[in-house]
């Protein structure tokens, strides 16, 4: 498990970014939380910085969007999703466990 | 309609034939390249491929299943040589001639080249995989170092590139601020310093006047560049960076208006409602006259309101840009949407340049035009959305 921020640091809304070799994005939807692998599929930019919408991220670079749900990409020009990973939250704070499968296609 | 063309097979080629599919054609579509290769990405030849980090394969901006799913015939490695828009029947290199309903000109443009730089190795233009290969191999061997000719967003990026690779680089600009006819002299000077920053040398408001060279016929190498004010650069590798020339030659004479790529109505359609055109070629009639865009964006945008007013037989739909482009340079991220001009005032709104981190807006008569971010695309992706939608009120 990963931490990520203390639930508090993550409003509505809102993305943090975990730096690491392969870095995770977590969004706080509606208080819900969803973690994916922040690097998109398309080309080399950060989900993290990327416009949410309901339970859809826009990659900042060329708008492709992918569902943070299921990591799938809604259309051109990403064509591969992005992994998701589990969210555990213990004593408010928010902690990622990454799935080191690829994406299911 | 049962047939269409597409005359071009790079991004905005390949948008078509997917809006043509996603829209509901169901008939036969040929696509006509004249490179060998499948539709690829164009942004990272300057960036990622020329470094070393991207394959070519990497670049397919269509895998092959779906390619397999758009059912279209590939005619890769043949030019179009000439369009009977009467009949659109399009003439290919190879002296086949296709026929078909409808036409979708999508042939882009081509590097413009330096005079005088004709059969001399070692100067390169970057503007296809094989422009970009040649370079990279080019680099591999470079000792003397590299000279940049013209400091816009390919020239700029490909010096960041040989920068990172370790080649000592000059980058030389006519004009006395670079990229300041699109935006503005303040922010043209910030970007500019990017070189600076790194180390790389930018040599502002001076013109080339030669490049010099040494060896004789397919030998003949280029040893470097002498300036207007007499300097002379030393370099063994030269990459020119001024422009593009649409590729509009061969419909001469064919009675399709062209004048700096093909002119269109603002539905993208040119004087020939089954013939329309789209990316870097396309010359569309936007709000302030006839205007041609030279962005990936664009590109892939445009197709979707040809391919609509191709397939309605008349405009039916007119072509509204986002204006949105980036550059990737010296590991900083600029992004710029709307269509900012020399003469807007320009507001940072949030950041500041000197920390090479910030948001401009650029305003004409109090309305917000366009914006510039560097190293800040979650503000810029707010302040570009705003942009979209007070243009669609």
């Amino acid at each position: 498990m990963i931490p990520a921020c203390a639930v508090a640091d993550l409003p509505e809304g809102e993305a943090v970014r975990i730096p690491g070799e392969v870095p995770i994005a977590v969004f706080n939807v509606d208080g819900e939380i969803y973690a994916i692998d922040d690097t998109c599929s398309h080309q080399d930019a950060s989900l993290s910085e990327g416009w949410l919408e309901g339970c859809l991220i826009e990659c900042p670079l060329h708008a492709a969007s992918f569902d943070l749900r299921t990591g799938m990409p809604t259309g051109a020009p990403a064509k591969k999703p992005v992994r998701t990973h589990s969210v555990v939250i213990q004593d408010g704070v928010i902690y990622v466990v990454p799935q080191n499968q690829e994406a299911v296609v | 309609m049962r047939t269409v063309a597409v005359v071009g097979a790079s991004l905005a080629g390949l948008r078509a034939v997917e809006e043509l599919r996603s829209q509901g054609f169901d008939g036969r579509i040929t696509v006509i390249g004249d490179e060998p290769y499948q539709p690829y990405d164009r942004p990272p030849l300057s960036k990622g491929y020329l470094a070393g980090t991207r394959t070519p394969e990497s670049l397919r901006l269509a895998d092959q299943s779906d390619t397999d799913d758009l059912a279209a015939e590939w005619r890769l490695g043949v030019r179009a040589d000439s369009l009977d828009p009467l009949t659109r029947s399009i003439r290919l290199s190879d002296g086949e001639e296709i026929t078909a309903d409808g036409v979708v000109i999508a042939t882009g443009g081509r590097a413009r080249p330096l005079p005088g730089s004709e059969g001399l190795s070692g100067v390169h233009t970057v503007r296809t995989l094989d422009d970009a290969a040649a370079l990279s191999a080019d680099l591999e061997n470079s000792s003397t170092g590299v000279v940049v000719i013209g400091a816009g967003w390919i020239g700029s990026e490909v010096a960041s590139t040989c920068h990172a690779l370790g080649r000592p680089v000059t980058v030389v600009e006519a004009s006395p601020t670079p990229l300041a006819r699109v935006l503005g002299p303040d922010m043209g000077s910030v970007c500019a310093a990017l070189h600076t920053d790194h180390g790389v040398a930018l040599r502002t408001g001076v013109g080339v006047r030669s490049l010099t060279s040494s060896g004789f016929g397919p030998w003949k190498r280029v040893t470097g560049v002498d300036l207007a004010d007499g300097t002379h650069l030393p370099a063994d590798v030269v990459v020119v960076g001024i422009g593009m020339l649409p590729n509009t030659e061969w419909l001469a004479g064919s009675g399709i208006p062209v004048q700096d790529g093909v002119l269109c109505d603002a539905g993208c359609v040119t004087a020939f409602p089954s013939v329309v055109a789209v990316g870097d070629v396309a010359r569309y009639h936007g709000p302030g006259g006839p205007v041609r865009h030279e962005h990936w964006t664009n590109a892939s945008e445009q197709p979707v309101t040809a391919v609509r007013n191709l397939l309605a037989g008349t405009t039916i739909e007119e072509y509204r840009p986002s204006g949105y482009f980036w550059s990737d340079q010296y590991g900083t991220r600029l992004q710029v949407a709307g269509h900012p001009a020399d003469a807007d005032e320009v507001a940072v709104v949030d950041g500041s340049p000197n920390d090479r981190r910030f948001v401009a807006e650029y305003r004409r008569r109090g309305a917000t035009v366009g914006v510039l971010a560097m190293n800040n695309p979650k503000l810029f992706g707010r302040l570009r959305r705003q942009l979209r939608d007070r243009a669609a009120v």
